[in-house]
C-alpha cells in the first residue's frame, strides 16, 4: 500500500518534471538535441550535410550504429583526429548515443555530384572496383558491404553517398597505414590493405560522382549477407 | 537434543560476526573507492581503452613522456605485493617501497597530507579491483632527466612531508575542505605556477599557472581577478564543482577532466567542504589590472571589428550584453576567466570550442562550436579583446599573433 502511494507519489513527480521542461523559462537555452549539438555545425553543418570543406564528412542519414561507434573511436582516441577528440573526451555514452541518433535521423537532402577531376579510364577503374571487386587481389567490392545502392546497412555500415572524393581517399588512406583501426575483425583495414594508391583514387573519385538514389535510407539489419566478419557489424 | 539450539545460535553468533567483518570490510572498500575518485588516480593509472588502473597512459611532460604505472593488485607487474604500509609510505613519502624516487609527476606533495586512514582504505579499494598483468611501461626522458637522483633536489627545494594538520581556529567543514582540496584533491598540481624546475613552490600555491605541454592556463584560485571565488556564492562553487556548470562560468579543458573523473562523485557535504574552503582563499583586494600593452589606436580598431564578429557569431547564445543563459550557455559579462591577466583560455575556446563534462548533473551539456576555421587571427584576437573590454569587464585587449600561436596549442 505504501510502495503503491510511494510509486504514484515519483509519478506525480516526474510528470511535473516534464511539465516544468514543456513550460521552458525564456532564459534557458532550447531543450532540444540541435542546441546541443552546435558545437559539431561549423564543420558538419546545421543538419549534418557538411560543409565546403571537403575533409569534414556529412552525418546526416548514416545509420546512428556507426555514428555512434565514430563517436566512441573518437573519444578514446582509437580514431585520431585531436577537434574530435577534444570535443567528446569528457562525453557520456547514453549522450554519444543520442547525438548518433540525432544525426541518423535527419535527412537534409544529398548534395549534387561534384564534375570529376579524374580521366574516364580512372572513373571506370573505381567503378569496377566498388561494383564488382577485384577477387585475384582479395578485394571485395564496396556493394558487397555497403550495400548494392551504396546507402550502408543498419545498424553500423555507413553509407558512401553524398562524401566527397578528398575525404574517402583520406579514410581509405588511414586505414591502408593503420591510423584509423576498428573493432576486430577490422573488415576495413583488411580491403584497404590490399588497395593501392590508384585504386583508392578510382574507387573515391567514382563514388563522388554517383548521383542520389531515390531512398538513400540505409537498409535494414540482415537484408544481406556479408562476404566475411566484421566487428562492427555484429550478426 | 537439548544441546542444539545453542548450537544453532553459536552457529549464527559466529555467522553474524563474518557478516559483521564483511560488511566492514566491504565499508572499507566502498570508502577507498570514494577517496581513490577524490584523488583522481583513475585520470593518470587508466590509460584510453585500458584496463582499470592497469596504467600505462603517456604523460608528456617539458623533460619527456612517463609511462604511469599499473597499481592493479597483481602481484608480478602491479602492487600485488605491497603492504597496506609500503602504500601509506609510497603516498606519504614519495618513495616506492625499496627507497627508489617517484618523480613528481605523481602527485605526493600532496598525497603526503592524506590521513593512514584513508590511505589504508584506499589501499584495500585497489586490493579488491581485478589484477591486470601488464608491465610498466619504462619512462622516456631526455638526458639529464632521466636521472631519478635528480629528484633529490626538486625535493629539497619543493616537498614538505607530512599529513594535513587541522586549523583550530577554524571550523570542521573547513578543514574538511582544505584536506581535500590540499591533499587528495592535489589542486595546486595545476592551480600553482610551474617554475623552470617543474615544481610547485609552497608559497606560490594556488596562485595559478599555464600548464606545461597542455597549454591552458590554470588560474589562481587566491586572486578573485582569476578563479577566486572570494564572491561567488556557495551554491555557484559547488554546482561547478558537481556538475560542471554553474551561474557563473562552466569548465573546459583540464579542469572538465577534474570534474568528469573525479569531482562529481563527491558527497554534497564534501563538496560543500571544499566550496568553504576555496571560497576562504580568496583575496579580499586585487592588484590593479596591468595596462594594456597595445597601442591604443589600434586596440580600438580590433575592439570595434569584434564587436561586428560578436553580434554575428556570438551574441545568439551569450546575449547582447554577455548575459548568456546561464548554466549552459555561460555569462561572458563579469566572467573571471575572460577578465584575467592572461588571455590563453578565451583564445583557445573562441578557436577550440569545447564541451563541459557530462555529469550526474548535467548529463547532455551543450557545447561551445570550434570556430578556428571560420575566423581568421585577426577576428578571433578582435572578438576576445570585444570580450575581454566590454561591458564593464576589465581585461586588455590581444594581438592576432598571440590567436595565431595558440592555433598549434595541443588538443589532447
Amino acid at each position: 500500500m505504501f510502495a503503491r502511494a510511494a510509486a504514484s507519489a515519483v509519478v506525480i513527480v516526474t510528470l511535473a518534471a516534464f511539465d516544468g521542461a514543456a513550460a521552458q523559462p525564456a532564459n534557458q537555452p532550447p531543450d532540444t538535441m540541435a542546441a546541443r549539438v552546435e558545437a559539431c555545425t561549423p564543420c558538419h553543418g546545421n543538419k549534418g550535410e557538411g560543409t565546403s570543406d571537403v575533409y569534414f564528412p556529412r552525418l546526416a542519414g548514416k545509420p546512428a550504429g556507426y555514428l555512434y561507434n565514430q563517436l566512441l573511436a573518437f573519444r578514446s582516441g582509437r580514431r585520431k583526429y585531436p577537434p574530435m577528440n577534444y570535443l567528446l573526451e569528457f562525453l557520456p555514452d547514453p549522450y554519444l548515443e543520442a547525438m548518433a541518433e540525432y544525426f541518423a535521423g535527419e535527412h537534409p537532402p544529398l548534395p549534387q555530384p561534384a564534375p570529376s577531376e579524374v580521366s574516364k579510364e580512372v572513373l571506370a577503374q573505381g567503378e569496377l572496383l566498388a561494383t564488382s571487386g577485384d577477387a585475384g587481389r582479395n578485394i571485395p567490392a564496396c556493394v558487397s558491404c555497403h550495400g548494392p545502392g551504396l546507402t550502408g546497412m543498419q545498424p553500423g555500415i555507413p553509407g558512401l553517398l553524398g562524401l566527397r572524393a578528398a575525404y574517402v581517399s583520406a579514410q581509405l588512406g588511414a586505414w591502408r597505414y593503420g591510423t584509423r583501426t576498428a573493432k576486430s575483425p577490422d573488415c576495413m583495414q583488411l580491403v584497404a590493405g590490399h588497395l593501392t594508391e590508384a585504386d583508392v583514387t578510382a574507387v573515391a573519385a567514382w563514388l563522388a560522382t554517383r548521383p542520389a538514389p531515390t531512398n538513400p535510407a540505409p537498409v535494414p539489419k540482415g537484408t544481406y549477407a556479408l562476404p566475411f566478419g566484421c566487428g562492427s557489424q555484429p550478426n | 537434543m537439548g544441546s542444539k539450539p545453542w548450537i544453532t545460535l553459536l552457529a549464527l553468533a559466529a555467522f553474524t560476526t563474518v557478516a559483521q567483518a564483511q560488511d566492514k570490510t566491504s565499508d572499507i572498500i566502498a570508502r577507498g573507492e570514494y577517496l581513490a575518485r577524490a584523488g583522481d588516480c583513475t585520470a593518470c593509472h587508466t590509460a584510453p581503452e585500458g584496463r582499470l588502473f592497469a596504467g600505462g597512459r603517456a604523460m608528456p611532460t617539458p623533460f619527456g613522456t612517463l609511462y604511469t604505472s599499473n597499481i592493479t593488485p597483481d602481484p608480478e607487474t602491479g602492487i600485488g605485493k605491497w603492504s597496506a604500509d609500503d602504500f601509506y609510505k609510497t603516498m606519504h613519502s614519495g618513495r616506492f617501497p625499496d627507497g627508489g624516487l617517484i618523480y613528481p609527476a605523481m602527485p605526493f606533495a600532496s598525497y603526503t597530507k592524506v590521513t593512514r586512514t584513508d590511505s589504508d582504505a584506499i589501499f584495500a579499494y585497489l586490493r579488491s579491483i581485478p589484477p591486470v598483468n601488464q608491465k610498466n611501461r619504462p619512462h622516456d626522458l631526455r638526458f639529464p632527466y632521466d636521472n631519478r637522483q635528480l629528484i633529490l633536489g626538486w625535493r629539497t627545494l619543493f616537498f614538505r612531508e607530512g599529513e594535513f594538520k587541522p586549523d583550530p581556529t577554524k571550523s570542521a567543514e573547513w578543514n574538511r575542505g582544505a584536506y581535500l582540496v590540499e591533499g587528495l584533491g592535489h589542486c595546486s598540481m595545476c592551480h600553482s605556477p610551474i617554475n623552470a624546475l617543474g615544481g610547485t613552490s609552497q608559497s606560490d600555491a594556488f596562485k595559478g599557472g599555464l600548464i606545461p605541454m597542455q597549454n591552458w592556463y590554470a588560474p589562481s584560485l587566491t586572486s578573485n581577478r582569476e578563479a577566486g571565488l572570494g564572491d561567488w556564492s556557495i551554491k555557484d562553487i559547488t554546482d561547478l564543482l558537481q556538475t560542471g556548470v554553474s551561474a557563473r562560468g562552466v569548465v573546459y579543458g583540464p579542469m572538465a577532466e577534474v570534474v568528469h573523473n573525479s569531482l562529481q562523485y563527491l558527497s554534497d557535504e564534501d563538496t560543500r567542504a571544499m566550496a568553504v574552503y576555496l571560497k576562504s582563499i580568496a583575496e579580499p583586494s586585487p592588484p590593479p589590472p596591468p595596462s594594456s600593452a597595445l597601442p591604443t589606436t589600434e586596440s580600438s580598431l580590433l575592439i570595434s571589428l569584434g564587436k561586428t564578429v560578436y553580434d554575428k557569431s556570438c551574441a545568439s547564445c551569450h546575449g547582447i550584453q554577455g548575459e548568456g543563459k546561464p548554466p549552459h550557455w555561460p555569462p561572458l559579462a563579469n566572467n573571471q576567466s575572460i577578465e584575467m591577466e592572461s588571455a590563453v583560455n578565451p583564445i583557445r575556446m573562441v578557436l577550440n570550442g569545447g564541451y563541459p563534462p557530462g555529469t550526474k548533473g548535467n548529463p547532455m551539456p551543450y557545447g561551445m562550436p570550434p570556430f578556428a576555421g571560420l575566423l581568421s587571427d585577426n577576428e578571433v584576437a578582435a572578438v576576445v579583446s570585444y570580450i575581454r573590454t566590454a561591458w564593464g569587464n576589465r581585461g586588455t585587449p590581444v594581438s592576432a599573433r598571440e590567436a595565431n600561436e595558440l592555433r598549434s596549442a595541443p588538443l589532447n
